[in-house]
């Protein structure tokens, strides 16, 4: 059966993708109003790397060919 | 919750992306493929209503935690931190720990050695069908309702937040949840609610950290909140030695013997939607984690929760109000704190995430709903007092059709709700009036071997009469609170506290008065239900960084180390 972590793994690796194009987006074509506070600090940019790296280690570790 | 409803005003908090768009909908689509795949794995009844009692301890902890984690508790606790400060934690540490550690080490091994399929099926076992009944209807009765009500409600709030149609909320979210319920079991529950867990924390973890450094840390943040509200904001117990020197209108009494020792024992160990998770778990050892491993993360809770509504006391420039004041005005509510931080700090893609968290959470408390009324109306109602002579595909036949029916009652309600608000308090009220002295049952018949059948049946249902009697006597006359929570300077929450501890108290007093009354049950007939008849099977010869015992000194040191921090 495949693990729950490798579901886990999927969602969290593609949200992260998502969320890091969004913000590498905003990065080379700043919006002229963000509208959010502490844009400066591009929180999209470096959480979507962390689910995407996290997500990515769930998927590898917990691969179904990996368990069976 | 009612106060997080109160408001009709359509206005959006919030505005999504394209991307934000694709990350509800990935979500969708992911939660929908798990209860897919797991239909191979749903063919028996052991499969679809325990999830095959194959969960490790990992996995059964983090549900059991994600079935308690919904959304509307996400917004409403951020809403009462802003409400009355850090008093709010309490319902997160005192309100909840001591009970899981108390389910993980006195409780859970009668349930598991008796291999009980639920709450109300070990009473049938220690008190007889009489108790059963008593509490599988009720419990199935008020699930279900509860669960229309909450639908109701997150609708609502989707609504307001989102700008969303209600109707499209409500079946959008409550099909999908049929649909993997329905296809998985139990077993299909579970995961999505671990997967939700983590997409709570995934699109919640940010506020507080974004939120800390905008506010230039910990430190600085109290300074701001007591220059904005006062000093007691920011402190757990300090201001608990009188009902007037603290926001909530609440005493240390109230908050540890009415919240800490009968309100969350009540809950955490008796209310099957989160007692059934545990029921899944692999072994005697995972059993016993569970609710441990539950338990410290349950402590970090308030970080995403508790901190996110102290910083919008701090850095939001508006000043939030009570729904009531709101409503009028047009203004923000107290309860919308979460969404305007979620609004604050979060761009595309993370706007996104934030919302599927909201979603997750409001989702996993639905299915928890469903799959514990399910096994309770199949094991304890239909099976027992229906058709007892239906074969094992039967009874999962029957549980996959009162998953579609539980759901579709679940949306009646909702609609009920939506033409007459008014139900929804009597709802929650009678939901609370079943909590504390089911507790006193449960506990009685496992430490007390001389607690007899009609002691447990009657002490539920005068502890049950006792909680409503109290509720309808101050719904009455308001000034009663005085007498029920023992003060004048008494606020709302006191009266849940107090109303707890004396319907416990009267359940308490009836069974022990009963038993003696009747004839005591022989021993030979309470063996591996009552303390002192039952041999607790060992954890196994196992290094002691993997013993429960070990686990839960841990948790314990921390919890009390917390409390002593922010006193």
């Amino acid at each position: 059966m495949i693990s729950i972590w490798f579901f886990i793994g999927i969602s969290l690796a593609v949200n992260g993708a998502l969320i890091l194009a969004a913000g590498i987006y905003e990065l080379v074509s700043p919006p002229v109003n963000p509208g959010v506070v502490l844009f400066h600090l591009h929180a999209n940019v470096w959480w979507g790397a962390a689910l995407l790296v996290f997500g990515l280690i769930y998927c590898f570790k917990f691969a179904p060919k990996r368990q069976s | 919750m009612t106060l997080l409803l109160a408001t009709l005003v359509p206005t959006q908090l919030v505005r999504l992306s394209p991307i934000d768009i694709a990350i509800v909908i990935f979500y969708f689509a992911l939660v929908l493929s798990i209860g897919w795949y797991l239909k191979a794995r749903a063919n028996t009844s052991e499969d679809f209503f325990m999830a095959g009692r194959e969960m490790t301890a990992w996995v059964a902890g983090l549900s059991f935690l994600s079935a308690n984690l919904g959304a509307l508790e996400l917004m409403g606790w951020a809403g009462s931190a802003y409400q009355y400060g850090i008093l709010a934690t309490h319902w997160y540490w005192i309100g909840a720990i001591p009970a899981m550690l108390f389910l993980a080490l006195v409780m859970m091994p009668f349930y598991y050695i008796s291999k009980t399929h639920s709450v109300p099926g070990y009473l049938q076992l220690r008190f007889g069908e009489s108790s059963r009944a008593l509490s599988a209807v009720s419990f199935a009765f008020m699930t279900v309702l509860m669960s229309g009500v909450n639908m109701f409600a997150m609708a609502k709030v989707m609504q307001i937040v989102l700008g969303w149609d209600i109707n499209f909320s409500i079946w959008v979210s409550s099909l999908t949840v049929a649909i993997y319920v329905t296809l998985g079991g139990l077993r299909s529950a579970i995961f999505n609610e671990v997967l939700q867990f983590f997409l709570i924390w995934a699109g919640a973890l940010l506020i507080p950290i974004l939120g800390l450094y905008e506010a230039g840390g910990w430190t600085n943040l109290k300074l701001q909140i007591a220059q904005r509200t006062s000093e007691q904001y920011v402190h757990l117990w300090s201001g608990l030695g009188s009902f007037s020197t603290n926001p909530m209108g609440i005493h240390w009494t109230g908050i540890v013997f009415g919240l800490g020792a009968v309100i969350s024992m009540g809950y955490w160990t008796t209310d099957f939607l989160v007692v059934q998770r545990i029921l899944a778990a692999k072994d005697i050892r995972s059993a016993e984690m569970a609710p441990i491993i539950g338990a410290g993360f349950k402590m970090m809770v308030p970080f995403i929760v508790i901190l996110p509504g102290l910083i919008g006391l701090a850095v939001l420039p508006v000043k939030l109000v009570p729904e009531s004041v709101a409503a009028v005005t047009g203004g923000h509510s107290y309860n919308d704190v979460l969404p305007l931080m979620l609004a604050r700090y979060c761009g595309p893609g993370l706007l996104g995430l934030g919302v599927t968290a909201l979603i997750a959470g409001f989702m996993s408390g639905m299915a928890g709903n469903v799959s514990a009324f399910t096994t309770v109306w199949t094991y304890d109602i239909y099976r027992p007092f229906i058709n007892s002579k239906g074969s094992d595909h039967h009874y999962v036949n029957m549980g996959r059709w009162t998953t579609i029916i539980g759901v579709l009652v679940s949306v009646g309600t909702a609609y009920l709700v939506m033409q007459f608000a008014s139900i929804m308090d009597y709802v929650q009220a009678l939901f609370s009036f079943f909590i504390a002295p089911l507790f006193g049952t449960v506990v009685l018949g496992m430490l007390w071997k001389r607690a007899t059948g009609p002691g447990g049946f009657w002490g539920l249902l005068c502890g049950t009469l006792s909680s409503i009697g109290m509720w309808t006597w101050v719904k009455l006359d308001p000034s009663a609170l005085r007498y029920v929570a023992l003060s004048p300077d008494a606020k709302g929450l006191a009266q849940d506290m107090y109303q707890a501890l004396w319907s416990f108290i009267v359940c308490v007093v009836v069974t022990v008065v009963v038993s003696l009354a009747t004839k005591p049950i022989p021993d030979g007939e309470l063996n591996g239900l009552v303390y002192g008849l039952t041999e607790i099977p060992a954890v196994g010869d196992v290094p002691l960084y993997k013993k429960p015992l070990f686990w839960a000194a841990v948790v314990a040191v921390v919890f009390f180390a917390l409390n002593i921090i922010f006193w």
